[in-house]
């Protein structure tokens, strides 16, 4: 199994270094689980977020996390057949030796595949139902951020910022300790910045409030309307 | 007792290339010292303003988050400087260190892989140690600011597996990290200090 899957990965590796293939080519791997390739370039967010962060941060993060779930549900095939948001909504019922594993691993696959689709070029501003959504549940673009930023500079070490969203449309402003999330209640997630010491380090250092507050030039409101939307419609899986 | 920021006992750039001095600079002088100030503003007024950093670390414990955060903080940061130094590491340990680590958890080398292990299974922000709990060396690992005291543990050796401890040197390679602070920065002798305290006399907190 394991020689299988470094033989698949070596091959993978090969194509894509003759091939000039795309960089996540490398990255597709065994199991239920894949990640996501990013849907831009690595530079694209410079300088708000710097291409090596981008690199590392999806090529190596993210794609640890997605190993290593995949390798805590391969002896059990119940779970590894279950959609990712329903494994997070259901952790009490994961079998106790991987409970932990998948809770930090769903749970890192989830909030970062959320993550790369939240931001990108050109993303536009709040509009209609999203941005009246906003200033009545969060008091406006403005004090959302605000309020954003102050939350997301009070989680003491690894963790997220978040807005959650209820099928009916209201908007939470949440807080996450390391990779946990509202979808281990059942609730779904809008958007959601990362502030792990890894998402910025390289750029920004010890200045997280500076990073919070660059982020907002790379969100996708674009894209965080139509989330809004699958979300009321009951189909916003992740 | 309001909390203050040591010098580093050593230059910026003595641990190169195991910790860069960029490392140490944004370490020492920006993460310590934000917990030195956070911390002052949160004990001022605090019932726990006078006493010493081990009963603030200890009392605030599961009390007031914010003050046990930085206080734990700076309490870790403290030893962590002094835990390191330049040309540490190595595999010789004075004293009856070397036989008391081998007598508790079998072999320097079993503690090690141990010691790596508990870094790297520390998820998030945390600090991989080596304490004394019921006359024991033990290894434990903790999450964010808190530390083997707050679990009836005394530590000895404390390694931050904060990403901010390694992402510039290491990056995501947080196990090349520990195992680089294991063969070339420990301070033993001061590890051994530490133990002695901690195994010896209740007075030396």
């Amino acid at each position: 199994m394991a020689l299988n899957r470094r033989t698949l990965l070596a091959a993978a590796a090969t194509i894509a270094a003759t091939a000039g293939l795309p960089r996540f080519a490398r990255a597709q791997a065994t199991g239920p689980f894949t990640l996501p390739p990013l849907p831009y370039a690595t530079n694209v967010f410079e300088p708000n977020i710097d291409a090596k962060t981008m690199e590392i941060h999806h090529d190596r993060h993210h794609q640890a996390y997605v190993t290593n779930l995949n390798n805590a549900v391969k002896d059990y095939p119940n779970v590894a057949a279950m959609p990712l948001q329903e494994i997070l909504a259901k952790l009490n019922e994961m079998p106790e030796a991987i409970r932990t594993t998948v809770r930090n691993n769903a749970g890192g696959h989830a909030n970062h595949s959320m993550f790369w689709e939240v931001m990108g070029p050109n993303g536009g501003e709040p509009e209609g139902e999203l941005f009246a959504a906003i200033t009545r549940d969060l008091g406006g673009v403005d004090t959302l951020k605000s309020r954003f930023n102050d939350a997301g500079l009070k989680v003491f070490g690894s963790g997220w910022v978040m807005v959650s969203v209820t099928p009916d449309g209201k908007l939470t402003l949440e807080t996450r300790p390391n990779q946990d999330t509202p979808i281990m209640e059942g609730k779904r997630v809008l958007f959601g910045n990362d502030v792990w010491e890894h998402a910025y380090y390289l750029t920004y250092q010890n200045r997280r409030a500076d990073y919070l507050k660059a982020w907002w030039n790379v969100v996708n409101w674009n894209k965080i309307g139509e989330r809004y939307a699958a979300a009321k419609a009951g189909t916003l899986a992740i | 007792m309001s909390f203050t920021l040591p010098p580093l006992p050593y230059s910026h750039d003595a641990l190169a290339p195991y910790m860069s001095r960029e490392t140490l600079e944004y370490h020492h002088d920006k993460h310590h010292q934000a917990y030195v100030d956070t911390g002052n503003k949160l004990l001022a007024g605090s019932p726990f303003e006078g006493q010493s950093l081990e009963q603030v670390v200890t009392g605030s414990y599961g009390k007031n988050a914010p003050l046990f955060n930085n206080a734990g903080q700076h309490y870790n940061h403290l030893h962590f400087w002094k835990w390191m130094k330049p040309g540490g590491g190595g595999t010789k340990l004075p004293g009856d260190l070397q036989k008391k680590i081998t007598d508790d958890l079998g072999s320097f080398d079993k503690m090690k892989e141990e010691f790596v292990q508990a870094g790297v299974g520390q998820f998030g922000s945390g600090w991989a140690w080596l304490a004394v709990k019921d006359g024991k060396i033990v290894v434990m690992k903790t999450p964010n600011g808190e530390n083997p005291l707050v679990h009836g543990a005394k530590p000895i050796l404390g390694c931050d597996v904060w990403e901010h401890s390694y992402y510039i040197d290491y990056r995501n390679r947080r196990a090349d990290y520990i195992k680089a602070f294991l063969d070339h920065l420990v301070n033993w002798e001061y590890v051994e200090e530490m133990y002695k305290a901690a195994s010896g006399h209740k007075a030396a907190a």
